[in-house]
């Protein structure tokens, strides 16, 4: 950073920003305004390169009773209860710090929903990295996997499930999302309002200190380079304690009712705390920097103000109720100081050390924050990419195949990886990590929610927008499998850089694609981000949109498909489009010839719709004891995720070799007890999905049978064996 | 053992980093009557390496805290070689 | 009469627990951490979770909470008190059972379920089961490794105070059945009306998550209520 650079600059403003806030406010901002502008305009805080093409997705239903633009989305279950549910990256916190960054990352998700006044019942968390051979890949992958662990475990919050993958394109820019979801009743909802002139703002939670100052502005936006190692930013320490303590106290005061509006503070701190709140009342605010309970003495004003210190909470308080809402802060021992009161107008005035150090409209930091259109177009090296596919001519060694792909750490047993997160806690767990979805009870009714997080990277790089649209219905599919139906749909965006057109066509197309699989689903979108940047040395990674479902099961079959239940002696089917004869981004040529290239098979929207809604009937007829979508892998692989868990074999007939191993979407491998065929068949033919009766269930060998290659086999326990080890393998040494 | 020596690293979390243990065990102490404005609580490696001129190990052992043993974005670390 | 599940600030299956009581035909209330009269109690759990976040060593902090010269005048007086992962670290601590528990063999949080075999029924956790019974019982800890002096050991042994040691499904005690490097594959201790237990038996009691054999140990320990003079 040179001595002369301009002050906005420095903090990553462009001079046309510098000159919106000039113009704002008819003179030029202070230091503590510049820093305020400069953290709320980030990308990160503004969504100034998304916000443009977000509106495309579809955010309303019947249900939805909080949408996009608060700190959680929030659907309507029925009978008083509400669910919230959101997701978040901390993809550049990770990278420099794995331990802290993912466990922040937890810590920020969880208070988006306990602000919203639900309790936090559940964690996903995807993550993707380099490949493993690479000991700097397995360094950030056991630091991610403990700072979810360490953080999430002692908050008491479990992560029931989620999703690990490795790519090339990963191994400069690890990704890191998390979701969760809360639920409460519907009396319990509070919004992030600062209410009405004379009400009381009070900081709950940690000291501020000088950590992770301009994190939000530097670190998820700048990209990578080979010299990041020595910039060396500031990183933010979570407090799992604390944040326990904060969860406590918040939803005591809802419970009685003590406060009118809460905020959390993530990016840009006090700056968003103070500002979105009055904004969203449509009021000013009077705020007294000195009041704020510090960790370091003699900060600036900026520094308070950008302050990404964690586990904080602003709540708006009415006067009269402001003495007990001190008493539950002291009870649950935290600390807690009134910085502010809520006034007429809309003035966000800010004093320190008695002097008035901003004063500008508290509704222009986000509402007048720069919307860009960046350029777009379709990369140049996509036709080459769509054209560049592998010639088959001799079918390859199945069940050798199959071996190398099943030990495949992106498919093979994730347990390393969950068996280190408390999956269990609030006994809600059905259905928890290692299955389709997760499946959680809410006790006390017959309800259960369905959630299942899904990512494909390399589908999304050959195809963006197809990609986009297979996730949602890949996602919905899980959800449904468990006997609940899809309702809503959670995003997280990783893409590159913003900046280049090709980045910004991926983005647009990505969202399009998705937009359209949710309006024929009829599911919207309740929230989302988006993190751009994602970039090393210039390598862009792969578009890798991250979407979450949601789904309710009401009421909860007694016995949900699980892949463990199949038993000698029940058919194998497939339910879905037959004849799949792509493997254009598939696992197959990623892992065995190391391929990537042509165009994945994309959606089909009557059939995909059908296909969920069988899932849903099937499952809550309790008419097949085990359903599991073929994806990653292909049926090869699902077929023996089955066997694997269920301790059984199964004989498979195919016609093409290449039919095992693509990965079309909208399809089922079923495990079906002879009692059920009838039932079974009649359902699918009133749905209009199609049946493959492709083999049954028994003895210990997986085997593939071809009328013209005869069969070839694999022992359930070497395949079992080849699983296993995929990520544990690796990371034992 | 004649020829090793002991070299004592400290680590410890830059001032700026919160040190959530040090501030839980401050507030213990504080309920338990004692008085204690603040706490940090750091870490302590102990080394032996091969022997040597002292300014080559503690060159050494500075490289290990950069590549292993710290984490230079929010730690700092002190060597001492014993003599 | 009512048991008290004890919440300290960083406890975080006490919600688990008294859900578990009160499904197996129990009363419980939380008691927050500083309340210092638990008369009207005859039973105490301190449950799982990171008390005082587990900072400086597990149960360090939580063993000089205020509540806990309620406990011990408890624990004097007869009644169960049984802490169960976190709580059996503060049991440790505070000195009401002997030993300590460090961190697991391979340095990770290990989230499976385990299994049990029950090695006696001389026992506020397993007077209701069956010596030789095998029980699958979800594990959840990251510092679950039992370790006492070697004095120590020999004095649990020879007194029969282990009720529950780590075993294979089919109740084979050894080195590949220990999770986390337990001396002698201990998974509980208990001397006379104090047990602790590194597993989670209110994990266990409903087959719908997966196993329901934690009842005979949360039963037993309702069973083991008697009157106390408080």
């Amino acid at each position: 950073m040179s001595e002369t650079m301009p002050l906005h600059q420095a903090l990553g403003m462009t001079d046309d920003e510098y000159g919106t806030v000039c113009d704002l406010l008819s003179r030029p901002p202070t230091e503590a305004e510049l820093a305020m502008y400069s953290v709320m305009w980030s990308e990160h805080c503004s969504y100034k390169s998304s916000r443009a093409f977000l509106g495309r997705f579809p955010t309303t239903a019947p249900w939805v009773v909080v949408g996009p633009g608060e700190n959680a989305g929030v659907v309507d279950l029925g009978d008083g209860w509400l669910a919230a549910l959101r997701i978040e990256s901390h993809n550049h916190p990770s990278f420099v710090e794995p331990y802290q960054g993912a466990a922040t990352g937890v810590g920020g998700i969880l208070r988006d929903i306990f602000t919203m006044g639900a309790r936090p019942i559940a964690l996903w968390d995807q993550i993707r990295f380099g490949p493993l051979d690479d000991p700097h890949n397995r360094y950030l992958l056991e630091g991610v996997v403990a700072g979810v662990a360490g953080y999430g475990n002692a908050v008491g919050v479990p992560t029931v499930g989620g999703e690990v993958a490795f790519e090339e394109c990963y191994a400069g820019n690890p990704l890191v999302n998390v979701m969760c979801l809360g639920i409460m009743r519907e009396e319990q909802l509070v919004l992030g309002t600062a209410g009405t002139p004379g009400t009381i703002a009070i900081l709950l939670g940690s000291s501020t200190g000088r950590d992770g100052i301009g994190g939000a502005s530097v670190l998820a936006s700048a990209s990578f380079d080979a010299g990041s190692d020595t910039k060396r930013p500031t990183v933010q320490v979570g407090d799992p304690f604390e944040e326990k303590k904060l969860i406590e106290a918040c939803l005591e005061l809802y419970d009685r009712g003590l406060v009118v509006g809460v905020q959390d503070l993530g990016a840009a701190g006090l700056s968003c705390a103070t500002s979105e709140p009055a904004a969203r009342a449509g009021t000013g605010m009077d705020v007294n920097l000195d009041a704020v309970h510090v960790r370091e003495a003699g900060m600036t004003a900026a520094e308070l103000l950008m302050s990404e210190s964690q586990e904080r909470m602003m709540a708006f308080v009415h006067p009269s109720k402001v003495d007990e809402v001190l008493a539950v802060a002291s009870k649950w021992e935290i600390d807690a100081s009134v910085v502010g009161t809520v006034t007429a107008g809309d003035t966000l005035r800010i004093s320190h050390n008695n002097q008035v150090v901003a004063e500008l409209p508290a509704a222009s930091l986000s509402e007048a924050a720069p919307i860009l259109r960046r350029d777009s177009g379709e990369p140049f090296w996509l036709e080459d990419l769509w054209t560049n596919t592998l010639e088959y001519l001799q079918p390859p060694d199945i069940t050798r195949c199959l071996l190398e792909i099943l030990a495949d750490p992106s498919i093979g047993d994730p347990s390393w990886v969950y068996e280190q997160y408390d999956h269990q806690l609030f006994l809600n767990t059905v259905v928890g990590p290692g299955d389709n979805g997760s499946l959680l009870r809410i006790k006390g009714t017959n309800k259960a929610l369905a959630v299942s997080t899904d990512g494909n990277g390399r589908q999304c790089y050959l195809d963006p927008m197809r990609g986009g649209a297979n996730l949602v219905y890949e996602a919905a599919l899980n959800v449904a499998m468990l006997g609940a139906k899809p309702m809503a749909v959670v995003d997280n965006l990783n893409f590159g850089n913003p900046e280049k057109s090709e980045v910004m066509w991926q983005f647009i197309e990505t969202v399009e694609g998705m937009s359209q699989a949710c309006e024929n689903l009829g599911i919207p979108v309740v929230g989302g981000n988006v993190s751009f940047y994602n970039e090393t040395d210039e390598a862009d990674i792969y578009p890798t949109p991250i979407v979450g479902v949601l789904g309710l099961a009401d009421p909860a079959p007694r016995s949900v498909p699980r892949l463990n239940r199949a038993e000698a002696g029940m058919a194998l089917w497939m339910f879905g489009p037959k004849n799949s004869r792509n493997l254009a981004g598939s696992s197959f040529e990623k892992i065995i010839k190391g391929h990537v290239g042509g165009r994945p098979t994309g959606a089909d929207s009557t059939t995909g719709k059908a296909v969920i809604e069988l899932a849903v009937a099937l499952a809550q007829n309790e008419l097949v004891p085990v359903m599991h979508d073929i994806s990653d892998g292909g049926a090869a692989v699902t077929v023996s995720e089955i066997c694997i868990a269920s301790n059984v074999g199964a004989h498979l007939q195919y016609s093409s070799w290449i039919g095992l191993f693509a990965e079309a979407p909208h399809r089922i491998i079923a495990a079906v007890p002879p009692e059920h065929f009838t039932a079974v068949r009649r359902l699918a033919e009133d749905l209009g999905v199609p049946v493959s009766e492709l083999g049954e269930f028994g003895g210990d060998r997986i085997s593939f049978d071809n009328p013209v290659a005869g069969a070839t086999s694999v022992s359930v326990d070497k395949a079992a064996e080849a699983w296993r080890g995929a990520i544990r393998s690796r990371m034992s040494h | 053992m004649a020829d090793t020596r002991t070299v004592t690293v400290t680590i410890r979390r830059r001032p700026s980093i919160s040190d959530p243990q040090g501030a839980t065990v401050a507030r213990a102490l504080r309920d338990l009557g004692h008085e204690v404005t603040d706490v940090r609580i750091d870490k302590t490696i102990e080394l032996q390496v091969p022997d040597g001129d002292v300014e080559t190990i503690r060159a050494r052992v500075a490289e290990m805290c950069d590549r292993l043993l710290a984490n230079p974005v929010m730690e700092d670390y002190e060597i001492l070689v014993s003599s | 009469m009512n048991t008290a599940v004890v919440v300290f600030p960083g406890s975080n299956c006490e919600h688990d627990v008294v859900y578990a009581l009160e499904t197996l035909g129990g009363s419980a209330d939380l008691v927050w951490h500083r309340d210092t009269d638990l008369s009207g109690y005859d039973s105490v759990v301190l449950p799982g979770g990171f008390a005082h976040g587990d900072y400086l060593r597990t149960g360090a902090i939580a063993r000089f909470s205020p509540v806990m010269g309620e406990v011990n005048r408890l624990a004097a007086a007869g009644a169960p008190v049984l802490g169960i992962c976190n709580g059996f670290q503060v049991l440790c601590e505070a000195g009401l059972l002997p030993g300590v528990l460090l961190q697991n063999r391979d340095l990770k949080f290990i989230c499976r379920p385990i299994h049990l075999r029950v090695e006696s029924t001389d026992s506020i956790l397993t007077r209701a089961a069956r010596v030789g019974d095998v029980l699958e019982i979800p594990l959840n800890s990251y510092e679950g490794n039992y370790t006492a002096s070697a004095d120590e050991i020999a004095s649990i042994e020879t007194g029969g105070y282990v009720p529950l040691r780590y075993s294979s499904s089919t109740g084979t005690v050894d080195t590949d059945s220990n999770p986390n490097g337990s001396t002698n594959n201990i998974a509980a201790v208990s001397k006379s009306n104090v047990a602790g237990i590194m597993p989670h038996p209110e994990r266990a009691i409903e087959e719908i998550l997966g196993s329901a054999d934690g009842r005979v140990l949360l039963e037993s320990f309702l069973q083991s209520r008697v009157a106390v003079n408080v």
